[in-house]
Protein backbone atom coordinates (compact mmCIF):
# COMPACT_ATOMS: atom_id res chain seq x y z
CA UNK A 1 0.00 0.00 0.00
CA UNK A 2 1.01 3.62 -0.37
CA UNK A 3 0.78 5.84 2.71
CA UNK A 4 1.25 9.57 3.15
CA UNK A 5 1.81 11.16 6.53
CA UNK A 6 1.71 14.93 7.03
CA UNK A 7 3.71 16.52 9.84
CA UNK A 8 4.22 20.02 11.21
CA UNK A 9 7.40 21.30 12.75
CA UNK A 10 6.58 23.04 16.05
CA UNK A 11 8.76 24.47 18.83
CA UNK A 12 9.21 22.20 21.84
CA UNK A 13 7.85 24.69 24.38
CA UNK A 14 8.51 23.98 28.01
CA UNK A 15 7.52 26.00 31.06
CA UNK A 16 6.79 29.42 29.71
CA UNK A 17 6.03 30.74 26.24
CA UNK A 18 7.87 33.93 25.23
CA UNK A 19 7.07 36.01 22.14
CA UNK A 20 9.17 37.84 19.59
CA UNK A 21 9.12 41.68 19.90
CA UNK A 22 6.54 42.01 17.09
CA UNK A 23 4.29 39.53 18.98
CA UNK A 24 3.69 37.53 15.82
CA UNK A 25 5.67 34.43 16.73
CA UNK A 26 6.99 32.42 19.66
CA UNK A 27 10.54 33.36 20.58
CA UNK A 28 12.33 30.14 19.62
CA UNK A 29 15.92 31.32 20.25
CA UNK A 30 16.37 28.77 23.03
CA UNK A 31 13.94 26.12 21.82
CA UNK A 32 14.36 22.99 19.75
CA UNK A 33 11.78 21.86 17.21
CA UNK A 34 9.79 18.68 17.06
CA UNK A 35 7.03 16.95 15.11
CA UNK A 36 3.65 17.88 16.63
CA UNK A 37 2.69 15.09 19.13
CA UNK A 38 -0.36 13.62 17.38
CA UNK A 39 1.66 13.41 14.17
CA UNK A 40 4.45 11.45 15.86
CA UNK A 41 1.83 8.73 16.25
CA UNK A 42 0.74 9.18 12.62
CA UNK A 43 4.36 8.62 11.50
CA UNK A 44 4.68 5.54 13.72
CA UNK A 45 1.43 4.11 12.34
CA UNK A 46 2.57 4.68 8.75
CA UNK A 47 5.86 2.92 9.45
CA UNK A 48 4.05 -0.04 11.06
CA UNK A 49 1.64 -0.37 8.13
CA UNK A 50 4.50 -0.52 5.63
CA UNK A 51 6.55 -2.87 7.82
CA UNK A 52 3.57 -5.19 7.93
CA UNK A 53 2.26 -5.00 4.39
CA UNK A 54 5.05 -3.46 2.33
CA UNK A 55 4.70 -0.52 -0.03
CA UNK A 56 5.65 3.12 -0.32
CA UNK A 57 5.59 5.73 2.41
CA UNK A 58 5.93 9.48 2.07
CA UNK A 59 6.14 12.28 4.65
CA UNK A 60 5.10 15.82 3.72
CA UNK A 61 5.52 19.08 5.57
CA UNK A 62 4.77 22.71 4.84
CA UNK A 63 7.27 24.85 6.67
CA UNK A 64 10.49 26.85 6.62
CA UNK A 65 13.85 25.47 5.44
CA UNK A 66 14.64 24.26 8.96
CA UNK A 67 11.55 22.02 8.98
CA UNK A 68 13.60 19.59 6.88
CA UNK A 69 14.86 18.33 10.26
CA UNK A 70 11.39 17.03 11.10
CA UNK A 71 11.19 15.33 7.70
CA UNK A 72 14.55 13.67 8.49
CA UNK A 73 13.15 12.59 11.87
CA UNK A 74 10.29 10.81 10.12
CA UNK A 75 12.66 9.28 7.55
CA UNK A 76 14.85 8.05 10.42
CA UNK A 77 11.86 6.17 11.81
CA UNK A 78 11.35 4.34 8.53
CA UNK A 79 9.40 6.54 6.11
CA UNK A 80 10.85 6.11 2.60
CA UNK A 81 10.85 9.63 1.17
CA UNK A 82 9.93 13.22 1.90
CA UNK A 83 8.19 16.19 0.31
CA UNK A 84 9.11 19.63 1.64
CA UNK A 85 6.80 22.50 0.75
CA UNK A 86 9.14 25.31 1.68
CA UNK A 87 7.80 28.57 3.14
CA UNK A 88 9.65 31.75 4.02
CA UNK A 89 8.71 31.23 7.67
CA UNK A 90 5.42 33.13 7.57
CA UNK A 91 2.37 31.30 8.91
CA UNK A 92 -0.04 29.70 6.48
CA UNK A 93 -3.68 29.42 7.50
CA UNK A 94 -5.32 25.98 7.56
CA UNK A 95 -7.09 26.51 4.24
CA UNK A 96 -3.93 27.39 2.32
CA UNK A 97 -1.95 24.68 4.15
CA UNK A 98 -4.48 22.12 3.00
CA UNK A 99 -4.41 23.57 -0.53
CA UNK A 100 -0.62 23.21 -0.80
CA UNK A 101 -0.73 19.65 0.57
CA UNK A 102 -3.47 18.73 -1.93
CA UNK A 103 -1.33 20.04 -4.78
CA UNK A 104 1.62 17.96 -3.57
CA UNK A 105 -0.59 14.88 -3.28
CA UNK A 106 -1.95 15.31 -6.80
CA UNK A 107 1.56 15.74 -8.22
CA UNK A 108 2.86 12.63 -6.41
CA UNK A 109 -0.18 10.56 -7.36
CA UNK A 110 0.18 11.56 -11.02
CA UNK A 111 3.69 10.13 -10.91
CA UNK A 112 3.46 7.08 -8.69
CA UNK A 113 -0.18 6.21 -8.12
CA UNK A 114 -2.78 7.01 -5.47
CA UNK A 115 -2.18 7.04 -1.73
CA UNK A 116 -4.34 4.38 -0.09
CA UNK A 117 -4.16 6.15 3.22
CA UNK A 118 -3.35 9.72 4.23
CA UNK A 119 -2.53 10.09 7.94
CA UNK A 120 -2.50 13.43 9.71
CA UNK A 121 -2.60 14.74 13.25
CA UNK A 122 -5.99 15.71 14.65
CA UNK A 123 -4.72 19.22 15.38
CA UNK A 124 -1.26 20.75 15.46
CA UNK A 125 0.28 21.49 18.86
CA UNK A 126 0.66 25.18 18.06
CA UNK A 127 -2.12 26.73 15.97
CA UNK A 128 -4.59 23.82 16.36
CA UNK A 129 -6.97 24.66 13.50
CA UNK A 130 -8.74 21.25 13.61
CA UNK A 131 -9.36 21.15 9.85
CA UNK A 132 -6.41 20.46 7.52
CA UNK A 133 -7.21 16.73 7.20
CA UNK A 134 -10.90 17.48 6.59
CA UNK A 135 -10.07 20.02 3.89
CA UNK A 136 -7.56 17.73 2.18
CA UNK A 137 -10.12 14.91 2.12
CA UNK A 138 -12.86 17.21 0.80
CA UNK A 139 -10.64 18.47 -2.00
CA UNK A 140 -9.70 14.91 -2.99
CA UNK A 141 -13.26 13.60 -2.60
CA UNK A 142 -12.18 10.99 -0.02
CA UNK A 143 -13.77 10.06 3.30
CA UNK A 144 -12.13 11.38 6.48
CA UNK A 145 -12.42 10.59 10.16
CA UNK A 146 -10.90 12.64 12.96
CA UNK A 147 -9.99 12.04 16.63
CA UNK A 148 -8.81 8.49 15.93
CA UNK A 149 -7.06 6.37 18.56
CA UNK A 150 -7.25 2.94 16.95
CA UNK A 151 -6.64 1.97 13.33
CA UNK A 152 -6.53 -1.31 11.38
CA UNK A 153 -6.37 -1.81 7.62
CA UNK A 154 -8.16 -4.88 6.32
CA UNK A 155 -8.04 -5.28 2.55
CA UNK A 156 -9.64 -2.20 1.06
CA UNK A 157 -11.17 -0.85 4.27
CA UNK A 158 -9.76 0.90 7.29
CA UNK A 159 -11.39 0.41 10.68
CA UNK A 160 -10.98 3.44 12.91
CA UNK A 161 -11.81 3.85 16.58
CA UNK A 162 -12.66 7.03 18.42
CA UNK A 163 -13.07 7.41 22.18
CA UNK A 164 -16.66 8.06 23.22
CA UNK A 165 -18.37 8.15 26.58
CA UNK A 166 -18.57 4.57 27.80
CA UNK A 167 -16.46 3.04 25.06
CA UNK A 168 -15.14 3.47 21.57
CA UNK A 169 -17.07 4.35 18.42
CA UNK A 170 -16.01 2.44 15.32
CA UNK A 171 -15.93 3.77 11.75
CA UNK A 172 -15.24 1.65 8.71
CA UNK A 173 -14.03 3.57 5.67
CA UNK A 174 -13.31 2.40 2.15
CA UNK A 175 -9.78 3.17 0.93
CA UNK A 176 -8.49 5.56 -0.23
CA UNK A 177 -9.22 7.55 2.94
CA UNK A 178 -7.87 10.28 5.19
CA UNK A 179 -7.48 9.67 8.93
CA UNK A 180 -6.65 12.33 11.54
CA UNK A 181 -5.17 10.67 14.60
CA UNK A 182 -4.59 11.45 18.25
CA UNK A 183 -1.61 10.76 20.46
CA UNK A 184 -2.20 7.41 22.17
CA UNK A 185 -2.85 5.65 18.86
CA UNK A 186 0.45 3.87 19.49
CA UNK A 187 3.71 4.37 21.35
CA UNK A 188 6.15 5.90 18.83
CA UNK A 189 9.59 4.33 18.68
CA UNK A 190 12.80 6.30 19.08
CA UNK A 191 14.99 6.62 15.99
CA UNK A 192 17.96 4.26 15.88
CA UNK A 193 21.46 5.37 14.89
CA UNK A 194 21.36 3.32 11.66
CA UNK A 195 17.93 4.83 10.99
CA UNK A 196 19.38 8.32 11.38
CA UNK A 197 22.20 7.45 9.00
CA UNK A 198 19.85 5.98 6.41
CA UNK A 199 17.62 9.07 6.62
CA UNK A 200 20.50 11.24 5.36
CA UNK A 201 20.41 9.57 1.96
CA UNK A 202 16.64 9.26 1.56
CA UNK A 203 15.15 11.55 -1.11
CA UNK A 204 13.36 14.78 -0.19
CA UNK A 205 11.60 16.61 -3.01
CA UNK A 206 11.27 20.35 -2.43
CA UNK A 207 9.04 23.01 -3.95
CA UNK A 208 8.06 26.53 -2.99
CA UNK A 209 4.30 26.98 -3.29
CA UNK A 210 2.98 30.55 -3.48
CA UNK A 211 1.21 31.72 -0.32
CA UNK A 212 -2.37 32.66 -1.19
CA UNK A 213 -4.40 35.40 0.47
CA UNK A 214 -5.03 34.34 4.06
CA UNK A 215 -8.68 34.17 5.09
CA UNK A 216 -7.89 33.30 8.71
CA UNK A 217 -5.00 35.62 9.39
CA UNK A 218 -3.16 35.90 12.67
CA UNK A 219 -2.57 39.50 13.71
CA UNK A 220 -0.79 39.03 17.01
CA UNK A 221 -0.21 36.52 19.76
CA UNK A 222 -1.01 37.10 23.41
CA UNK A 223 0.23 35.17 26.42
CA UNK A 224 -2.82 35.04 28.69
CA UNK A 225 -2.21 36.34 32.17
CA UNK A 226 -2.61 33.15 34.16
CA UNK A 227 -3.39 33.73 37.81
CA UNK A 228 0.08 33.19 39.23
CA UNK A 229 -0.35 31.70 42.66
CA UNK A 230 1.87 31.83 45.65
CA UNK A 231 1.95 28.19 46.72
CA UNK A 232 1.71 27.59 50.45
CA UNK A 233 4.79 25.52 51.28
CA UNK A 234 3.58 22.73 53.56
CA UNK A 235 7.10 21.61 54.35
CA UNK A 236 10.16 19.78 53.16
CA UNK A 237 10.46 16.01 52.77
CA UNK A 238 8.56 13.31 54.63
CA UNK A 239 8.11 15.55 57.67
CA UNK A 240 5.50 17.51 55.72
CA UNK A 241 3.12 14.51 55.73
CA UNK A 242 0.99 15.56 58.76
CA UNK A 243 0.55 19.04 57.27
CA UNK A 244 -0.50 17.49 53.94
CA UNK A 245 -3.04 15.27 55.68
CA UNK A 246 -4.44 18.35 57.48
CA UNK A 247 -5.04 19.92 54.07
CA UNK A 248 -6.59 16.68 52.79
CA UNK A 249 -8.87 16.59 55.86
CA UNK A 250 -9.88 20.18 55.19
CA UNK A 251 -10.97 19.07 51.73
CA UNK A 252 -12.99 16.22 53.23
CA UNK A 253 -10.71 13.50 51.88
CA UNK A 254 -9.39 11.95 55.08
CA UNK B 1 -28.12 42.91 14.44
CA UNK B 2 -27.45 39.67 12.71
CA UNK B 3 -29.02 36.25 12.43
CA UNK B 4 -26.84 33.51 13.88
CA UNK B 5 -26.98 29.77 13.29
CA UNK B 6 -25.78 27.61 16.16
CA UNK B 7 -24.82 23.93 15.86
CA UNK B 8 -26.19 22.16 18.95
CA UNK B 9 -24.63 18.73 19.43
CA UNK B 10 -26.35 16.42 21.88
CA UNK B 11 -26.07 13.02 23.49
CA UNK B 12 -29.20 10.88 23.91
CA UNK B 13 -31.65 13.75 24.32
CA UNK B 14 -29.37 16.05 26.28
CA UNK B 15 -27.83 19.09 24.58
CA UNK B 16 -24.07 19.17 25.24
CA UNK B 17 -23.00 21.76 27.82
CA UNK B 18 -20.56 23.43 25.42
CA UNK B 19 -23.34 23.63 22.80
CA UNK B 20 -25.48 25.53 25.35
CA UNK B 21 -22.49 27.83 25.87
CA UNK B 22 -22.34 28.29 22.09
CA UNK B 23 -26.02 29.29 22.04
CA UNK B 24 -25.30 31.96 24.66
CA UNK B 25 -22.29 33.06 22.58
CA UNK B 26 -24.54 33.22 19.51
CA UNK B 27 -27.18 35.22 21.37
CA UNK B 28 -24.64 37.89 22.31
CA UNK B 29 -23.55 38.17 18.68
CA UNK B 30 -27.11 38.23 17.37
CA UNK B 31 -28.17 41.12 19.62
CA UNK B 32 -31.69 41.75 18.29
CA UNK B 33 -31.28 39.23 15.46
CA UNK B 34 -32.61 35.71 15.47
CA UNK B 35 -30.78 32.77 17.02
CA UNK B 36 -31.37 29.69 14.91
CA UNK B 37 -30.34 26.43 16.55
CA UNK B 38 -29.62 23.32 14.50
CA UNK B 39 -30.11 19.81 15.93
CA UNK B 40 -29.38 16.62 13.95
CA UNK B 41 -31.85 13.84 14.62
CA UNK B 42 -32.22 14.18 18.37
CA UNK B 43 -35.96 14.97 18.90
CA UNK B 44 -35.69 15.14 22.68
CA UNK B 45 -32.74 17.54 22.56
CA UNK B 46 -34.57 19.77 20.06
CA UNK B 47 -37.52 19.90 22.43
CA UNK B 48 -35.35 20.75 25.44
CA UNK B 49 -34.17 24.17 24.28
CA UNK B 50 -36.73 26.28 26.12
CA UNK B 51 -34.84 28.92 28.08
CA UNK B 52 -31.73 28.56 25.96
CA UNK B 53 -32.42 31.75 24.05
CA UNK B 54 -33.00 29.97 20.75
CA UNK B 55 -35.48 31.76 18.48
CA UNK B 56 -36.10 28.76 16.29
CA UNK B 57 -34.88 25.16 16.34
CA UNK B 58 -34.17 23.42 13.04
CA UNK B 59 -34.51 19.70 13.63
CA UNK B 60 -33.03 17.59 10.83
CA UNK B 61 -34.74 14.22 10.57
CA UNK B 62 -32.99 11.42 8.69
CA UNK B 63 -32.05 7.77 9.27
CA UNK B 64 -28.42 8.89 8.83
CA UNK B 65 -28.53 10.52 12.27
CA UNK B 66 -29.14 7.24 14.13
CA UNK B 67 -25.38 7.19 14.83
CA UNK B 68 -22.72 9.88 14.52
CA UNK B 69 -22.33 10.76 10.82
CA UNK B 70 -20.40 14.04 10.66
CA UNK B 71 -20.67 14.65 6.89
CA UNK B 72 -24.44 14.14 6.99
CA UNK B 73 -24.69 16.60 9.89
CA UNK B 74 -22.52 19.13 8.03
CA UNK B 75 -24.63 18.74 4.87
CA UNK B 76 -27.86 19.35 6.79
CA UNK B 77 -26.39 22.29 8.71
CA UNK B 78 -25.21 23.92 5.49
CA UNK B 79 -28.64 23.36 3.98
CA UNK B 80 -30.21 25.36 6.85
CA UNK B 81 -27.58 28.08 6.36
CA UNK B 82 -28.60 28.28 2.70
CA UNK B 83 -32.16 29.04 3.74
CA UNK B 84 -31.66 31.51 6.58
CA UNK B 85 -28.44 33.18 5.36
CA UNK B 86 -26.91 33.70 8.80
CA UNK B 87 -24.08 36.15 9.45
CA UNK B 88 -22.29 33.41 11.37
CA UNK B 89 -22.39 29.69 12.06
CA UNK B 90 -21.05 28.84 15.50
CA UNK B 91 -20.85 25.68 17.52
CA UNK B 92 -19.10 23.95 20.39
CA UNK B 93 -15.30 23.68 20.26
CA UNK B 94 -15.49 20.00 21.14
CA UNK B 95 -14.06 17.25 18.95
CA UNK B 96 -17.52 16.61 17.45
CA UNK B 97 -18.29 20.31 17.02
CA UNK B 98 -14.93 21.07 15.42
CA UNK B 99 -15.09 18.20 12.94
CA UNK B 100 -18.67 19.10 11.91
CA UNK B 101 -17.83 22.79 11.47
CA UNK B 102 -14.59 21.98 9.60
CA UNK B 103 -16.60 19.76 7.25
CA UNK B 104 -19.21 22.50 6.84
CA UNK B 105 -16.51 25.05 6.01
CA UNK B 106 -14.76 22.71 3.55
CA UNK B 107 -18.10 22.04 1.86
CA UNK B 108 -18.91 25.75 1.73
CA UNK B 109 -15.44 26.83 0.63
CA UNK B 110 -15.15 29.12 3.63
CA UNK B 111 -12.54 29.63 6.34
CA UNK B 112 -13.14 28.21 9.83
CA UNK B 113 -11.74 29.39 13.15
CA UNK B 114 -11.68 26.73 15.88
CA UNK B 115 -11.77 27.34 19.62
CA UNK B 116 -12.55 31.05 19.68
CA UNK B 117 -12.99 32.96 22.92
CA UNK B 118 -14.30 36.11 21.20
CA UNK B 119 -15.74 36.91 17.78
CA UNK B 120 -16.85 40.28 16.41
CA UNK B 121 -18.67 40.08 13.10
CA UNK B 122 -17.70 42.47 10.33
CA UNK B 123 -15.90 42.73 7.03
CA UNK B 124 -13.59 41.16 7.99
CA UNK B 125 -14.57 39.64 11.32
CA UNK B 126 -12.10 39.82 14.18
CA UNK B 127 -11.60 37.09 16.72
CA UNK B 128 -9.47 35.73 19.52
CA UNK B 129 -8.79 32.01 19.61
CA UNK B 130 -6.79 29.51 21.62
CA UNK B 131 -3.45 28.03 20.65
CA UNK B 132 -1.25 25.56 22.50
CA UNK B 133 -4.20 24.17 24.43
CA UNK B 134 -4.96 27.65 25.80
CA UNK B 135 -1.40 28.52 26.87
CA UNK B 136 -1.37 31.12 24.11
CA UNK B 137 -4.05 33.20 22.40
CA UNK B 138 -4.17 34.48 18.85
CA UNK B 139 -5.89 37.64 17.64
CA UNK B 140 -6.90 37.08 14.03
CA UNK B 141 -9.10 38.30 11.23
CA UNK B 142 -11.53 36.04 9.42
CA UNK B 143 -12.53 36.81 5.85
CA UNK B 144 -15.67 34.92 4.92
CA UNK B 145 -19.42 35.13 5.28
CA UNK B 146 -21.03 33.44 7.02
CA UNK B 147 -18.23 33.49 9.58
CA UNK B 148 -17.74 29.90 10.74
CA UNK B 149 -16.28 29.47 14.22
CA UNK B 150 -16.32 27.17 17.21
CA UNK B 151 -16.40 28.39 20.80
CA UNK B 152 -13.67 27.08 23.09
CA UNK B 153 -15.18 25.02 25.92
CA UNK B 154 -15.98 26.73 29.22
CA UNK B 155 -15.00 30.29 28.40
CA UNK B 156 -18.63 31.46 28.20
CA UNK B 157 -21.15 30.35 30.81
CA UNK B 158 -24.46 29.13 29.41
CA UNK B 159 -27.12 31.65 30.46
CA UNK B 160 -30.83 30.99 30.47
CA UNK B 161 -33.12 33.45 28.72
CA UNK B 162 -36.71 34.18 29.72
CA UNK B 163 -38.28 33.83 26.37
CA UNK B 164 -41.01 31.62 25.04
CA UNK B 165 -40.01 28.08 24.10
CA UNK B 166 -38.65 28.20 20.57
CA UNK B 167 -40.60 26.81 17.69
CA UNK B 168 -39.20 23.46 16.55
CA UNK B 169 -39.14 23.23 12.75
CA UNK B 170 -38.47 19.68 11.55
CA UNK B 171 -37.14 19.12 8.06
CA UNK B 172 -35.66 16.28 6.01
CA UNK B 173 -32.29 17.22 4.59
CA UNK B 174 -31.31 16.15 1.09
CA UNK B 175 -28.26 13.97 1.63
CA UNK B 176 -25.98 12.52 -1.04
CA UNK B 177 -24.57 8.99 -0.81
CA UNK B 178 -21.14 10.49 -0.13
CA UNK B 179 -22.56 12.14 3.03
CA UNK B 180 -23.39 8.71 4.47
CA UNK B 181 -20.00 7.01 4.05
CA UNK B 182 -18.51 8.29 7.31
CA UNK B 183 -20.65 7.05 10.17
CA UNK B 184 -20.29 5.10 13.38
CA UNK B 185 -20.98 1.45 12.60
CA UNK B 186 -20.19 -0.12 15.97
CA UNK B 187 -19.58 0.66 19.62
CA UNK B 188 -16.95 -1.15 21.66
CA UNK B 189 -17.74 -0.86 25.38
CA UNK B 190 -14.93 0.38 27.62
CA UNK B 191 -13.12 -2.08 29.81
CA UNK B 192 -14.60 -1.23 33.20
CA UNK B 193 -12.55 -0.59 36.28
CA UNK B 194 -10.92 2.27 38.09
CA UNK B 195 -11.93 5.89 38.34
CA UNK B 196 -12.20 7.76 35.02
CA UNK B 197 -9.47 10.37 34.82
CA UNK B 198 -11.66 13.02 33.17
CA UNK B 199 -14.39 12.73 35.82
CA UNK B 200 -12.24 12.02 38.89
CA UNK B 201 -12.71 14.29 41.93
CA UNK B 202 -9.12 13.64 42.98
CA UNK B 203 -6.18 12.86 40.71
CA UNK B 204 -2.69 11.81 41.79
CA UNK B 205 -0.15 12.07 38.97
CA UNK B 206 3.49 11.24 38.54
CA UNK B 207 6.01 12.75 36.17
CA UNK B 208 9.52 12.10 35.01
CA UNK B 209 10.63 12.39 38.64
CA UNK B 210 8.96 9.07 39.43
CA UNK B 211 11.84 7.45 37.58
CA UNK B 212 10.32 4.16 36.40
CA UNK B 213 7.11 2.21 35.86
CA UNK B 214 7.60 0.51 39.23
CA UNK B 215 8.05 3.91 40.84
CA UNK B 216 4.30 4.44 40.44
CA UNK B 217 3.48 1.90 43.19
CA UNK B 218 3.42 4.51 46.00
CA UNK B 219 1.40 6.89 43.77
CA UNK B 220 -1.14 4.14 43.14
CA UNK B 221 -1.26 3.41 46.86
CA UNK B 222 -1.98 7.06 47.72
CA UNK B 223 -4.57 7.25 44.94
CA UNK B 224 -6.32 4.14 46.27
CA UNK B 225 -6.47 5.66 49.77
CA UNK B 226 -8.06 8.85 48.39
CA UNK B 227 -10.37 7.14 45.87
CA UNK B 228 -8.41 9.02 43.23
CA UNK B 229 -7.52 8.32 39.61
CA UNK B 230 -3.85 7.93 38.70
CA UNK B 231 -2.47 10.25 36.06
CA UNK B 232 0.91 10.99 34.54
CA UNK B 233 2.76 13.46 32.35
CA UNK B 234 3.67 13.03 28.69
CA UNK B 235 7.29 12.24 29.57
CA UNK B 236 6.01 9.16 31.42
CA UNK B 237 3.90 7.85 28.53
CA UNK B 238 6.69 8.48 26.02
CA UNK B 239 9.03 6.45 28.25
CA UNK B 240 6.48 3.63 28.17
CA UNK B 241 5.98 3.61 31.96
CA UNK B 242 2.21 4.19 31.78
CA UNK B 243 -0.51 3.88 29.18
CA UNK B 244 -1.52 6.99 27.25
CA UNK B 245 -4.99 6.71 28.81
CA UNK B 246 -3.38 7.97 32.04
CA UNK B 247 -1.80 11.02 30.42
CA UNK B 248 -2.93 14.43 31.63
CA UNK B 249 -2.19 17.22 29.17
CA UNK B 250 -2.79 19.08 25.93
CA UNK B 251 -2.59 15.83 23.95
CA UNK B 252 -3.93 13.66 26.76
CA UNK B 253 -6.89 13.92 29.08
CA UNK B 254 -8.11 17.25 30.40
CA UNK B 255 -8.97 16.88 34.07
CA UNK B 256 -11.08 18.99 36.43
CA UNK B 257 -10.73 17.45 39.92
CA UNK B 258 -11.30 19.20 43.23
CA UNK B 259 -7.74 18.27 44.12
CA UNK B 260 -4.80 17.49 41.88
CA UNK B 261 -1.66 16.05 43.47
CA UNK B 262 1.22 16.35 41.00
CA UNK B 263 4.32 14.38 42.01
CA UNK B 264 7.63 14.97 40.26
CA UNK B 265 5.95 16.99 37.49
CA UNK B 266 7.75 20.16 36.40
CA UNK B 267 4.65 21.81 34.95
CA UNK B 268 5.44 22.06 31.24
CA UNK B 269 2.95 23.93 29.03
CA UNK B 270 1.81 20.61 27.52
CA UNK B 271 0.91 19.25 30.97
CA UNK B 272 -0.69 22.37 32.43
CA UNK B 273 -3.01 22.69 29.40
CA UNK B 274 -4.69 19.52 30.67
CA UNK B 275 -4.50 20.31 34.39
CA UNK B 276 -5.77 23.88 34.55
CA UNK B 277 -9.31 22.70 35.36
CA UNK B 278 -8.13 21.49 38.79
CA UNK B 279 -9.60 23.53 41.63
CA UNK B 280 -6.70 22.92 44.03
CA UNK B 281 -3.20 21.80 43.16
CA UNK B 282 -0.67 20.23 45.52
CA UNK B 283 2.78 19.98 43.95
CA UNK B 284 5.37 17.59 45.32
CA UNK B 285 8.71 18.42 43.74
CA UNK B 286 12.41 18.55 44.49
CA UNK B 287 12.70 21.86 42.70
CA UNK B 288 11.08 24.77 44.54
CA UNK B 289 11.53 26.85 41.36
CA UNK B 290 9.74 24.41 39.00
CA UNK B 291 7.11 26.10 36.78
CA UNK B 292 4.36 24.06 38.44
CA UNK B 293 4.86 26.08 41.64
CA UNK B 294 3.33 29.13 39.92
CA UNK B 295 0.09 27.15 39.49
CA UNK B 296 0.15 25.32 42.84
CA UNK B 297 -1.94 26.12 45.90
CA UNK B 298 0.19 23.91 48.14
CA UNK B 299 3.67 22.54 47.76
CA UNK B 300 5.93 20.06 49.46
CA UNK B 301 9.59 20.38 48.54
CA UNK B 302 11.61 17.19 48.41
CA UNK B 303 11.86 13.66 47.08
CA UNK B 304 8.46 12.24 46.13
CA UNK B 305 9.76 8.73 46.87
CA UNK B 306 9.95 9.68 50.55
CA UNK B 307 7.05 12.11 50.73
CA UNK B 308 4.30 10.10 49.00
CA UNK B 309 4.66 6.95 51.20
CA UNK B 310 4.82 9.20 54.28
CA UNK B 311 1.50 10.83 53.31
CA UNK B 312 -0.10 7.39 52.82
CA UNK B 313 1.22 6.24 56.18
CA UNK B 314 -0.13 9.39 57.85
CA UNK B 315 -3.56 8.92 56.27
CA UNK B 316 -3.67 5.36 57.61
CA UNK B 317 -2.56 6.52 61.05
CA UNK B 318 -5.21 9.26 61.18
CA UNK B 319 -7.98 6.99 59.90
CA UNK B 320 -6.94 4.18 62.22
CA UNK B 321 -6.89 6.47 65.25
Amino acid sequence: MKVLVAVKSVPAVAGRIGLTPDERAIDTKHLSFTISPHEECAVEEAVRLIEKGGGDSVVVTLGPEAAVEQLRDALALGIARGIHLVTDGEEWDPESTAGAIVEAIRADEAESGPFDLILMGNESADSAGYQVAVRVAAALGRPVVTTIKGLAVDGRTVRCEQEASGGRDVFSLPLPAVVAVLEGLNLPRFPSVPGRLRAKSKPIATSRPARPEQRLEMQRLVVPQGATKQAEILGHGAEAAPKVVEVLSGLGLV
Amino acid sequence: MADILVLATSTAGVVDEVALQAITFGRRMAAAGAVHVFVAGDEAAAGALAGSGATRVHLARHDAFATFAPDAVAAALWQVAGEIRPAAIVGPGTEAGNTILARTAARAGLPFAANCVALTLGEPSTLTRLRWGGSLQEEAILRGRPAIASLAPHVVAAETADAAAPEVAPFTPALADADLVVRVVDRVPAASGGVSLADAKVVVSGGRGVGSADGFAPIEELAALLGAAVGCSRAVTMAGWRSHTDQVGQTGTKIAPNLYIACGISGATQHMAGAKGAKKLLAINKDAEAPIMAAADYAVIGDLHEIVPAISAEIRRVRGG
